[in-house]
């Protein structure tokens, strides 16, 4: 049975204007994400991997092409409606971590849903600092933490919302190996345990081997895809992840 | 409770939490941010203090103008004339009852034995026991009472400082000597400032007889103050009385008369310095948009980030509005607290100026205005920068290349609040002026200082960035490069220190300039020392005396006061009656002082008719010369009939020419000049006007007239300089005292535009000493810049002090402007001085901070 899709990217194209002329970034590009699976998207160094997933997410409009997610046209919805659903259905990791640097860790994770007006944010957002092993940290700023620190934080600010689909722009890229290989695991367990979709951009080979699809763009097209992964049954989700959501929400 | 209520509280409860969550997100991102905040919040506290200071003030004097107004006029009624009371109008004055005061008060020449010095006074004689309320401050106390009796006199402060003589010396009025009873401090009504001009001797009114300064033709005015019962109001019969004034050359004063006019002075005075201070205020917007720049750049990501994880702009907008609120608040408070030594400070120094005594009381609704101007102001001037934030593109966060899009001129709401701003200010120009067009004025020379302020600066940055300077050491190419590079702070320096520059040069200019103009009279050749109230027996003894001490009489012309009778054939006291009349009451009852003679002088020009020198028959209707000022006030042209009465007889005259006269000459001018052949016959006294080449030369021959003509006054050039100075060195003194507080919120936004500038100086510097740059050389920089900064807000500012000193020297005081080298000098090398200092001090630790440390940070 073929699940609905919670991402629907349909001929999207980008194309910048700039002084010097048009710049075409993405080029008709089409494919659709069912929810709750995993997918990479690799390529080339200004392939437009950023650029789609920035599109993806409702960060920015395309110049042609649809995007529906979660069952909303991306194109029909106001700025205001698509911070809603942002902070609704999407969670987000970057590559420099982008914590508010003038917030603790603590304050950083709580933000999300603070802006949704819960009354427990703090609660869970010790919880979720506390599985990611930062339980000692709570109050320590960006500044004072470990690259590998900052990610994780991110991570369980990007949980907290228990978002639909989470989209990770090179998670990795800033940090080594073996901080890497750490920040993957804690990912791919919070995408199992909360049955986030999760859609990565990446130039690591390993990591982009560990989700289910991939799709590879060069010069802003769909050069290969791997197609979508077959379905699971619920009883193959595994649920040793510190993301898992909390029964009580 | 119905489920419809239940999910209304909900939805209550979380809009709560997100405005909650809105107050928690503005102080938890302000963090790290506060200090640098906390000058732009300096400077704007300095203006709301010196605001709030002058609002309080302004609500102080008008409630002790209110509370005191009795006090201000020192009695229920005053009538006053310039001639003795006929028979007629004292019979009218007995039948208003109450108790009464008289006062005879005339120019004359006081001279001191104990220094042998002399100079103008204005002599009160006073009979009754005026004032009945208020009372006349002297020191001791006692002397306020003791110099009714006897040949007693009270002196104003000033001037026994100026001569060094205290109460028992002695000072001698025209032929009498007086033993001094105390010191003059205060009287009720009158400003301390108006004894600079003539200083004031009381003495016993029966002591004036003796003192032979009256003469036929003595200018004197003469009072009688009431004290009126209980049951009588004063201004219904000063009503009732009117008609009677026409007839008997009166003028009425009441207490509340005089309070309200002295209302209307201290209501422009306050206005001023409410102008004066707004500028601070302004500075110190302008101070927070400036460091709200800084900051905001700072925290595009942070915004991008809340834009990402679902924050609306409007909420991103909200947490720094909220910020800025709060800065804007903090800010005003401070200054309020400030503004508390201000509101001890101002009455002092307008002292005396003021005719009132100001009580030291808080005005609350006064601070609470000026808190709220404060506030509203420091929003919206950081609403232009905070606008920026709505235009963060969540997709910052991604990439730093995408960076903020752009206002591209259609932003409505950047619009609406310049709109907002520009109407704020002109509003409040509006309300503190006294006409719309002066609040125009203000408003556009507001905006014409500011623009010319911002076009000088973004032509000098245009051209350092366009000078061909490769050929010049590193160190220097890099200094001028920081002037105009992105996110530089050049213009709003160059506003907020420029604007200070300009304020206070202007000053010292306009003074330079006010006090050459006088000095220029004392050229070689021009009369410098006039003596007038020569009676006509004294005439040839006086000129003898002038010449025995080796002076020569340049001019000796005779005066005779004379009074307006009728105008185009209708009767002062007519014109006076009437509703419609709009020739001011002074120019109807004026004692005119006229000449006659053949020929018109050097300081006269012939602008309409024809001058004839000589009337045949003394009975014909005689064509008088007008000055064009006095014929415009009485409405009069060319072939007018003018009736004057000549001490009892009446003259009929006619307009037969106008004339310009250069009143800035010292010369016997006069506002009505007859032919030769008229007047002869009347009583006159005489001015004999002379030079002398040097002040003691001139002071020798006063006390020596004194001594021998007591009746006798003279007034040098030395005095008048003298005057203007003490006058202009007061005015621009509590002027100045207000372009302080301009000057100190420029000031503090300098400082705080380096503060909020540190960061970007500490990479940059950290960049250059990692690829070899030493410390030195980087002071150097430093150096450089601020160096070129001060310059630039200085020169922008310099060029428009001369400008509005030049407008105000040709267009106010019709002299000729005089640029003033030193003021330049001065205020170059201290704006230049003061950039440097500040911008070096706000840069310590920029050279000494680890490049590691920085780098890592930034990795």
């Amino acid at each position: 049975m073929q699940t609905t899709p919670i991402l629907d990217v349909q001929h999207v194209s980008k194309t910048y204007h700039t002084g010097a002329g048009s710049l075409p970034v993405l080029k008709d590009i089409s494919f659709s994400l069912a929810a709750g699976t995993t997918c990479a998207i690799v390529g080339p160094s200004g392939s437009g991997k950023t650029t789609l997933l920035g599109l993806c997410a409702g960060l920015d409009r395309p110049s042609s092409g649809m995007v529906t997610l979660h069952g909303h046209s991306l194109h029909l919805l106001s700025e205001d409606a698509l911070a809603t659903l942002r902070n609704t259905y999407v969670g987000f990791v970057f590559q420099t971590f982008q914590l508010i640097p003038t917030l603790t860790a603590l304050e950083n994770v709580m933000v999300p849903i603070e802006l949704r007006g819960d009354r427990q944010a703090r609660t869970h957002a010790i919880d979720l600092l506390q599985r990611v092993g930062l339980g000692e940290r709570l109050l320590h700023y960006p500044v004072q933490l470990s690259g590998g620190e900052q990610q994780r934080v991110a991570l369980a600010r990007a949980f907290i919302s228990q978002p639909r689909i989470l989209y990770a722009d090179e998670p990795t890229g800033n940090l080594d190996a073996e901080t890497s290989e750490m920040v993957i695991q804690l990912l791919f367990a919070l995408h199992r345990g909360a049955g986030t979709t999760l859609m990565l951009v990446t130039h690591d080979h390993d990591v982009a081997q560990q989700t289910q699809r991939i799709i590879r763009l060069k010069g802003g097209m769909i050069v290969e895809d791997s197609g979508p992964p077959p379905r699971r049954s619920p009883g193959e989700q595994e649920h040793e992840c510190p993301g898992e959501r909390p029964a009580n929400r | 409770m119905s489920a419809r209520e239940s999910g209304q509280r909900t939805v209550n409860a979380g809009q709560a939490r997100r405005v909650l969550w809105l107050w928690k997100m503005a102080w938890r991102d302000s963090r790290g941010g506060r200090k640098r905040l906390l000058l732009a919040i300096a400077a704007i506290s300095v203006g709301v203090a010196a605001f709030i200071a002058i609002t309080a003030f302004d609500a102080n004097v008008r409630d002790a103008v209110h509370t005191q107004a009795k006090s201000l006029l020192g009695a229920d009624l005053v009538l006053s004339s310039r001639q003795p009371f006929a028979p007629e109008t004292e019979a009218l004055l007995a039948t208003l009852g109450g108790e009464q005061s008289r006062e005879m008060s005339c120019t004359s020449m006081a001279y001191f034995p104990k220094s042998a010095a002399s100079r103008l006074v204005q002599v009160r004689a006073l009979e009754g026991s005026f004032p009945y309320y208020g009372t006349l401050e002297t020191e001791p106390p006692s002397a306020a009472s003791a110099f009714r009796t006897g040949l007693q006199a009270v002196v104003d402060d000033g001037l026994l400082l100026q001569f060094d003589a205290q109460a028992g010396d002695t000072i001698k009025i025209g032929t009498l000597t007086f033993s001094i009873a105390g010191r003059l401090k205060k009287i009720p009504g009158e400003a301390v400032a108006a004894a600079l001009i003539k200083p004031r001797v009381y003495m016993p009114l029966a002591a004036l007889q003796q003192t032979e300064l009256l003469h036929k033709g003595s200018m004197v005015t003469y009072k009688v103050y009431l004290k009126l019962p209980a049951e009588v109001d004063a201004d219904t019969l000063l009503e009732t009385l009117h008609p009677h004034l026409s007839t008997y050359r009166l003028t009425g004063e009441t207490a509340r008369q005089r309070a309200a006019s002295v209302g209307r002075v201290m209501t422009h005075l306050s206005r001023f310095l409410h102008l004066v201070g707004f500028i601070a205020v302004l500075l110190g917007g302008i101070g927070v948009a400036s460091a709200l720049q800084v900051y905001i750049k700072d925290k595009l990501n942070t915004v991008a980030i809340l834009r990402c994880i679902g924050a609306r702009a409007s909420q991103a907008l909200a947490v720094y509005v909220l910020q800025a609120t709060v800065l804007g608040a903090i800010g005003a408070m401070v200054g309020g607290a400030g503004s508390l030594a201000v509101q001890t400070y101002l009455p002092r120094l307008l002292h005396d100026f003021l005719p009132v005594t100001m009580p030291l009381a808080m005005a609350w609704p006064a601070v609470l205005r000026g808190l709220s101007i404060g506030v509203g102001l420091v929003v919206l001037f950081a609403l232009l920068p905070l606008l920026s934030v709505r235009r963060v593109t969540p997709l910052l966060a991604l990439r730093a290349a995408y960076g903020e899009r752009q206002p591209d001129g259609r932003d409505l709401w950047r619009w609406g609040v310049l709109l907002l701003l520009v109407g704020s200010i002109c509003a409040f120009a509006f309300i503190h002026t006294e006409r719309w067009t002066y609040g125009v004025g203000f408003c556009a020379a507001l905006g014409v200082t500011f623009g010319l302020l911002t076009m000088v600066a973004k032509l000098l940055m245009r051209l350092v960035s366009t000078l061909s300077i490769s050929a010049w050491p590193y160190v220097w190419r890099q200094g001028l490069a920081n002037l105009h590079r992105p996110q530089n702070q050049t213009l709003v320096l160059v506003l907020a220190l420029g604007l200070g520059t300009f304020l206070l040069t202007a000053l010292s200019l306009t003074q330079q300039t006010l006090l050459h103009h006088v000095s220029l009279a004392n050229t070689s050749g021009q009369p410098n020392l006039i003596l007038f109230d020569i009676q006509s027996d004294q005439r040839d003894n006086v000129a003898t005396l002038v010449r025995s001490y080796g002076l020569s009489v340049l001019q000796q012309v005779p005066f005779v006061t004379i009074r307006l009778v009728s105008i185009k054939g209708r009767s002062t006291v007519e014109l006076r009656a009437e509703k419609q009349n709009k020739i001011p009451e002074w120019a109807l009852l004026w004692e005119y002082r006229v000449t006659y003679r053949e020929h018109l002088l050097d300081t006269e020009t012939l602008i309409a008719g024809a001058w004839q020198s000589h009337v045949a028959h003394p009975d014909a209707v005689v064509p008088v010369s007008l000055e064009e000022e006095i014929a415009h006030t009485l409405d009069v042209g060319l072939g007018d009939a003018l009736i004057f009465d000549v001490q009892g007889v009446p003259i009929t005259t006619t307009v037969g020419s106008l004339r310009r006269v250069d009143w800035q000459r010292m010369q016997p001018n006069v506002f009505v000049l007859f032919p030769a052949g008229v007047l002869e016959p009347a009583p006159q006294f005489h001015v004999l006007v002379t030079r002398a080449p040097s002040p003691d030369l001139s002071a020798a021959v006063q006390r020596a007239v004194v001594q021998q003509f007591p009746n006798v006054s003279a007034i040098d050039l030395t005095l008048i300089l003298q005057t203007i100075d003490a006058i202009v060195q007061k005015v621009t003194f509590a002027i100045r005292f207000m372009a302080l507080f301009s000057i100190a919120a420029g000031v503090m936004v300098l400082t705080s535009v380096v503060l909020t500038s540190r960061a970007q100086r500490i990479r940059e510097s950290v960049l250059l000493r990692t690829l070899g740059a030493s410390r030195a050389q980087i002071r150097q920089i430093l150096v450089i810049e601020y160096l070129f900064l001060g310059a630039f807000a200085a020169v922008p500012g310099l060029l428009l002090a001369v400008l509005a000193s030049w407008a105000l020297a040709t267009f106010l005081f019709e002299a000729a402007f005089v640029p003033a080298v030193l003021p330049f000098v001065v205020a170059f090398l201290l704006v230049s001085a003061l950039t440097v200092s500040a911008g070096m001090l706000g840069s310590r630790g920029v050279t000494t901070r680890p490049p590691l440390d920085v780098l890592r940070r930034e990795m």
